[in-house]
């Protein structure tokens, strides 16, 4: 057994007691990752050297009668693409492979306030363009419930770490589906917050209308409290809210009576896999029988969301990534001649191809004579695909489907079809496209490879999916079963 | 037919400051056709009258005092250029 099979709160306990210490926590961590890395291969930069040293000093803290706060001196591992002082940032990107960040962004602060301990820095699809983590520039990442299959993407690191039980909790970033189908993939949960909800800042940015930092964690209530320590109003971000964030693990009451339960027909139709189809029908009988409703209801604009959002997503993108040019930071060509020859090296020598294909579809869409074809009508498509979840909302409290249309795929089955990997994102995208909140939670196999259960809120109604999620999760035992690895 | 051709590509390179062999340009031009075919299935709707979403949130003009605060150091400014000397970042010459 591991230590973290502990749920947080136990762990919390234990060292309350002291039967256990922070740098057991942290040695948990290296020693499962000295044992299984070499087949997952979830992390770009480990940062043992400081993590030992200040699991010793919160060692030495534990000792004082002071109060400590729930994440005190847990293990967690982040994303490389959420910015961490003196700790390498790459977004798994040659073009940042020596990036040394000088700040700390605003969710490492949170965590460093409340004496987390970051074990390393995630591996994802590069600059996190991608559904499988097969874009990232130094390595692929291996899902740990088959090693033949992707453990999806983009944080798909961030979901694999978890699974693979190489740390407790981590944090992802999800664009289109970028933390729920890793989750999904990885059989473990995955929240991306309402847009607005957790600060961007330090995040580097993709595509800034859509962006969220969530967290990924072995249960639904883990993630809550890594939630709460994550949220609120940062003056860095404009774009964050100035929302009151409710205690969201007091709202896991285990009650789903009187829920209304919308289940959009679009989300079980063609393209789902009857596996995935039945995973959530079942998962429906189970919230039926605690005393939960769910009727059939109809998304129409969903089919046009891929579209609508590979549109936007790169045309926000080519305008955010022109800031690597080589000059101020990253890396930077030899051999130019002068300026634009140095900006043209260096973007091309150190984007791959899946940022260089959304760099240029972003450019064309915002070029002379087509911003009105493309960019502005993927906009009018959104206001649309927002319509939808609002006129479902009013009668409904959660929008139930599956987080991805099928389980994990083989790895390279799908790095060369672009238009097939980007259709995949087609159950998650709709929900970044509304900046609504939306989670994956464990909820059955088809031949080992774990599904994910998607539970869409509301904005700024992530009470009521954790507490759907948690009902569902502690009536089953899907989030119980563990990897062979 | 296709939508988009290589000179286009070309174009919209240089625009995005990449440079591409022969071959990638081949390849760049296949992708993109294929993606913008697929994006404009949007045409099928009507969206006369739809107000364009650029930001979910009803949040505008989001404004702040303007207290002035110190800048960052100079060394940590240069510590991730690639090229600095005296202070300044270095750039091959812009004239000629």
């Amino acid at each position: 057994m591991s230590l973290f099979d502990h749920k947080l709160k136990d762990l919390h306990e234990l060292l309350h007691k002291k039967e256990v210490s922070v740098s057991d926590l942290v040695n948990e961590s290296y020693k499962r990752i000295e044992e299984v890395e070499g087949k997952v291969q979830a992390f770009i930069t480990l940062d043992e050297e400081h993590a030992r040293a200040k699991a010793k000093q919160l060692d030495e803290k534990l000792g004082s009668s002071e109060e400590k706060g729930l994440l005190f001196g847990m293990p967690i591992g982040i994303k490389d693409n959420i910015v961490t002082k003196n700790l390498r940032t790459t977004c798994a990107s040659k073009i940042l492979e020596n990036f040394d960040p000088i700040y700390d962004a605003t969710v490492m602060n949170k965590l460093n306030d409340a004496e987390t301990i970051t074990i390393g820095k995630l591996n994802m699809d590069e600059f996190a363009m991608g559904g499988s983590t097969e874009t990232s520039y130094f390595h692929k990442t291996y899902n740990p419930w088959n090693l033949e299959t992707v453990p999806g993407g983009s944080s798909g690191g961030s979901a694999a770490a978890v699974a693979a039980g190489e740390v407790p909790f981590s944090l992802g970033s999800d664009t289109g589906g970028s933390i729920r189908q890793p989750a999904a993939y990885c059989g473990v949960v995955g929240l991306k917050p309402t847009y607005g909800r957790v600060s961007r800042f330090g995040l580097v940015a993709f595509a800034s209308s859509l962006d969220q930092i969530g967290p990924i964690t072995r249960n639904v209530e883990d993630n809550a409290y890594l939630l709460q320590a994550i949220s609120g109003l940062d003056p860095h971000d404009s774009t964050s809210a100035n929302i009151a964030v409710p205690n969201f693990a007091q709202s896991l009451t285990g009650d789903v009576k009187g829920l209304k339960i919308a289940v959009p027909k679009e989300y079980l139709g063609e393209g789902v896999k009857e596996s995935v189809r039945n995973s959530v029908l079942e998962a429906l009988k189970v919230l039926e029988k605690l005393g939960a409703t769910w009727e059939e209801v109809s998304l129409p604009h969903s089919k046009y969301g891929v579209a609508a959002y590979y549109l936007l997503a790169s045309s926000e993108a080519s305008s955010n990534l022109a800031r690597f040019d080589g000059i101020r930071y990253g890396y930077r060509a030899k051999d130019a001649d002068n300026l634009i020859d140095l900006y043209k090296k260096t973007r091309s020598e150190g984007f791959g191809d899946e940022v260089k294909r959304r760099i240029m579809l972003g450019t064309f869409a915002l070029s002379s004579g087509y911003y009105d074809a493309y960019y502005k009508k993927a906009q009018q498509t959104r206001t649309l695909i927002k319509k939808d979840f609002e006129d479902v909302f009013e009668k409904y409290d959660v929008i139930i489907g599956p987080t991805a249309p099928t389980p994990a795929f083989k790895i390279g089955e799908l790095i060369d079809d672009p238009l097939t990997m980007y259709a995949n994102d087609i159950l998650t995208i709709p929900v970044n496209l509304a900046g609504l909140p939306g989670i994956s939670v464990p909820c059955g196999f088809d031949n080992g490879l774990p599904l994910g259960l998607q539970i869409i809120g509301k904005h700024f109604d992530e009470a009521t999916i954790y507490r759907v999620a948690h009902t569902f999760e502690q009536a089953t035992d899907f989030h119980k079963q563990k990897p062979q690895l | 037919m296709s939508r988009i051709s290589k000179d286009q590509v070309k174009h919209v390179a240089h625009l995005a400051r990449l440079a591409f062999s022969e071959e990638e340009t081949e390849k760049f031009t296949t992708n993109l056709d294929a993606i913008i075919g697929f994006a404009e299935q949007l045409n099928e709707l009507d969206t006369e009258n739809v107000p364009p979403t650029s930001h979910v949130l009803d949040m505008k003009n989001i404004m702040r005092e303007d207290v002035p605060t110190k800048g960052l150091p100079r060394e940590e400014v240069l510590k991730n250029a690639p090229d600095h000397q005296d202070g300044m970042v270095r750039v091959p010459s812009i004239l000629e």
